[in-house]
């Protein structure tokens, strides 16, 4: 395997009526071809920021912090992403090498141009197809993922597709380009369990096809442990964990992390008390000092956790946990309480 | 448990007609069709079905929401009866107070012009329970701590609030007026996972508390397991199956709810036991297959299936299935879990086993390291 995209440092503020608020605040990761990472947080963690960061997405209001650097390894070399300023620039990653799909499919396509002319219009951006080749491809592309009838389809608008047909088809278009990294933003939050199991089955078999690296944000972590080779959990712009996820699912090393799981209902242990977090995530206008969980984590260390930013402290090999538990000078002192 | 339960259901149905159907007949959508179901006093009752199943018109039926098309509706809560089919005005207005409902969206539930006292208050007001305002800040206090909210929160507007507080608003609202049945409709599908748990905790101690009766309409059978003594599972219209929450789980009967239960993600990742995987969506209501509904989708129809609507028929004890073939299946279900169990025993040991290699310092780089035994987590 071969990396393919390495983010390091990545800081995002957004310019607001309310003053400067952080989004996402020195996040580090890499992904290698053909690896399926999972973004875990809760609304308001920064994670679909996250991802759209790699592509610039973000709105005009977005300031990058200056140590922020994201670099795509492609076959001709490596792309550093912050330096490219224009949109034709950004042609390059944006449904070119890197290639994104939303959580609601309805709103992703435009309603009143046919599914298929979206799909050669953004081909035809790409590449220098005829509209032909383009028509082909396209029609291919939606019989691929599973699309019965695919050159009706194709002709076909938006809202004659049911909801699963939607993100098929959403697919579908993303991986026309022949994408590097496919940015997959909560894909099966709005469908049903049952075509949910449909969706991540088809993003298992198109990531051995394809051999394509995809970034899955979602909250879900079942979704994750079905899908993911190595999770990162975010919170309030934080990575507060990161590894591969038997080790991540089965040792959390993050007490974050490790609510997460214990508020989880499981089908196989229904006795189980469901364990809340206590609190809500607090506004990013008012981000805590020291380390962001602090004010709602049940073994937070008295003085120290509210001014020291934990760093990574690596548990096992490539599992990396933020937390100053983990970390040995800190055995000795500190009191815990719960 | 009294004998009488609290709701009582009757070949139910619920039609809608969709408008601008053009010239000639009028296309019919059949939300709710032939339902038979009754919920226990001081149950916490479950209702799971994918979207387009009918699960909220059914729910909207028991509070007289929706224009009832057909079937018997008892409410029966030893003070009062009423017929909800043919219910009068005035007892319609009263049975309001007895029944409530709890909305999915806390952020589009409440009034942003109002304060969250304002909010909680309403119903006392509009249906004239208090007889002064003292009473009613005072019952507004009582319901607010019991769901946790401070005398402060009381006076700010829903917007200083995040998604978990708002539903606790929602949920003092629904219950200022002492109901005794409680609807409440997907009401923790908007939000996050740790704070979905912290309500869904709040409305078990509040219905202990207050000795209410739930219907919990939800898609997540997850969530309907940890929270309901009891669940029926909807099917375009139809209930398909309805059995205390345990022995459903246990063994279900229907293969739709078998096809439901395989497809929420485990959270092993090396569980490979997932036999049933359900291909298509459901079938548009205004167009319902003949027959069994659900057989455009089921992997053991037979002609039967195709001509002759089955009837929910008794498994065990309160556990009811519409099946024409549920006895047959009930050994092709056995081997399937039994052969899933061992594939999926397999892959457990495979993983041990290759990070036993890799701990032993044969690094082969393919496979990821696992705990060893002893360390914390789960």
């Amino acid at each position: 395997m071969s990396r393919l995209i390495d983010v390091e440092h990545l800081n995002l503020q957004f310019d607001t009526d309310e003053g400067r608020i952080t989004a996402v605040d020195d996040v580090s990761f890499s992904l290698e071809q053909g690896e399926v990472m999972g973004l875990v947080g809760e609304s308001g963690s920064g994670k679909s920021v996250t991802a759209k960061s790699l592509m610039k997405l973000n709105p005009s209001n977005a300031v990058y912090g200056e140590q922020t650097r994201i670099t795509l390894h492609l076959e001709d070399g490596p792309v550093d992403i912050m330096s490219l300023k224009t949109s034709s620039d950004l042609k390059v990653v944006r449904g070119g090498a890197i290639s994104m799909i939303f959580q609601e499919p309805m709103a992703s396509f435009a309603p009143a141009i046919s599914i298929g002319d979206q799909m050669v219009e953004q081909l035809q951006i790409h590449s220098d197809m005829t509209t032909r080749q383009a028509t082909e491809l396209s029609i291919e592309m939606l019989a691929r993922v599973g699309i019965s009838d695919a050159s009706t389809r194709f002709r076909q608008f938006a809202f004659e597709l049911s909801g699963g047909m939607r993100q098929r088809a959403m697919i579908a278009m993303a991986l026309s380009t022949k994408p590097k990294l496919l940015i997959a933003d909560e894909p099966t939050t709005a469908l049903d369990v049952t075509i949910q199991a449909q969706v991540i089955d088809l993003m298992k078999d198109l990531v051995k096809d394809f051999h394509m690296g995809i970034i899955f944000i979602t909250h879900d972590l079942g979704v994750i442990a079905q899908t993911a080779d190595k999770v990162a959990v975010m919170y309030l712009g934080r990575l507060v964990e990161q590894g591969p996820v038997r080790e991540v699912i089965r040792n959390p090393g993050h007490p974050y992390t490790q609510g997460l799981i214990a508020a989880l209902p499981q089908l196989d242990d229904l006795d189980k008390p469901l364990v809340p977090i206590p609190g809500d995530i607090p506004s990013p206008l008012e981000r805590p000092s020291g380390c962001v969980f602090h004010t709602r984590c049940p073994v937070v260390i008295q003085g120290r956790c509210a001014r020291d930013i934990p760093q990574f402290t690596q548990t096992r090999e490539g599992h990396q946990v933020a937390c100053h538990l983990l970390d040995p000078a800190n055995n000795d002192q500190g009191t815990k309480t719960t | 448990m009294s004998d009488t339960p609290l709701i009582s259901v009757r070949d139910l149905s619920v039609h809608f007609g969709v408008r601008g159907g053009g010239l000639g007949k009028k296309p019919v959508v059949r939300a709710v069709e032939g339902v038979d179901l009754d919920i226990e006093k001081g149950s916490f009752f479950g209702l799971v079905g994918e979207s387009g199943s009918g699960k909220t018109t059914l729910g909207r039926a028991l509070l007289r929401a929706v224009p009832i098309t057909r079937g018997d509706l008892t409410y029966d809560d030893g003070e009062k009866k009423y017929d909800l089919a043919a219910i009068e005005k005035g007892d319609l207005k009263d049975y309001r107070t007895r029944a409530q409902l709890i909305f999915q969206d806390p952020y589009a539930a409440l009034s942003p012009r109002m304060t969250v006292r304002d909010i909680i208050a309403e119903p006392l007001e509009v249906m004239g329970i208090t007889a002064s305002k003292a009473e009613t800040d005072e019952r507004v206090r009582e319901i607010a701590a019991k769901c946790r909210l401070n005398l402060e929160h009381l006076r700010r507007f829903p917007h200083a609030f995040s998604g978990g507080q708002r539903q606790r608003i929602s949920i003092a609202r629904a219950l200022v007026s002492r109901p005794r049945f409680v609807v409440a409709d997907e009401s923790v599908a908007a939000l996050d996972v740790s704070i979905q748990a912290d309500v869904l905790n709040l409305l078990k101690d509040i219905q202990q508390e207050m000795g209410l009766t739930f219907l919990f309409i939800s898609h997540d059978l997850s969530v309907v397991a940890h929270v309901c003594d009891h669940v029926a599972v909807m099917y375009l219209g139809r209930l398909v199956e309805t059995a205390p929450t345990r022995e459903l789980f246990a063994n279900p009967r229907h293969p739709y709810t078998r096809a439901l239960l395989s497809a929420i993600p485990s959270l092993d990742p090396d569980d490979d036991s997932v036999v049933d995987k359900l291909e298509g969506e459901i079938p548009s209501p205004t167009n319902p297959p003949p027959g069994c509904k659900f057989q455009t989708r089921c992997r053991f129809a037979i002609d039967r299936c195709r001509t002759e609507e089955p009837l929910l028929d008794h498994a065990a004890h309160q556990h009811n299935v519409a099946c024409h073939r549920w006895q047959e299946l009930v050994e092709v279900f056995e081997a399937e879990d039994a052969a899933a169990k061992e594939r999926s025993d397999k892959r457990h040991a495979a993983t041990a086993k290759a990070e036993k290699a890799k701990a032993s310092g044969k690094n082969k780089g393919k496979t990821k390291p696992k705990s060893k035994p002893g360390s914390k987590g789960k």
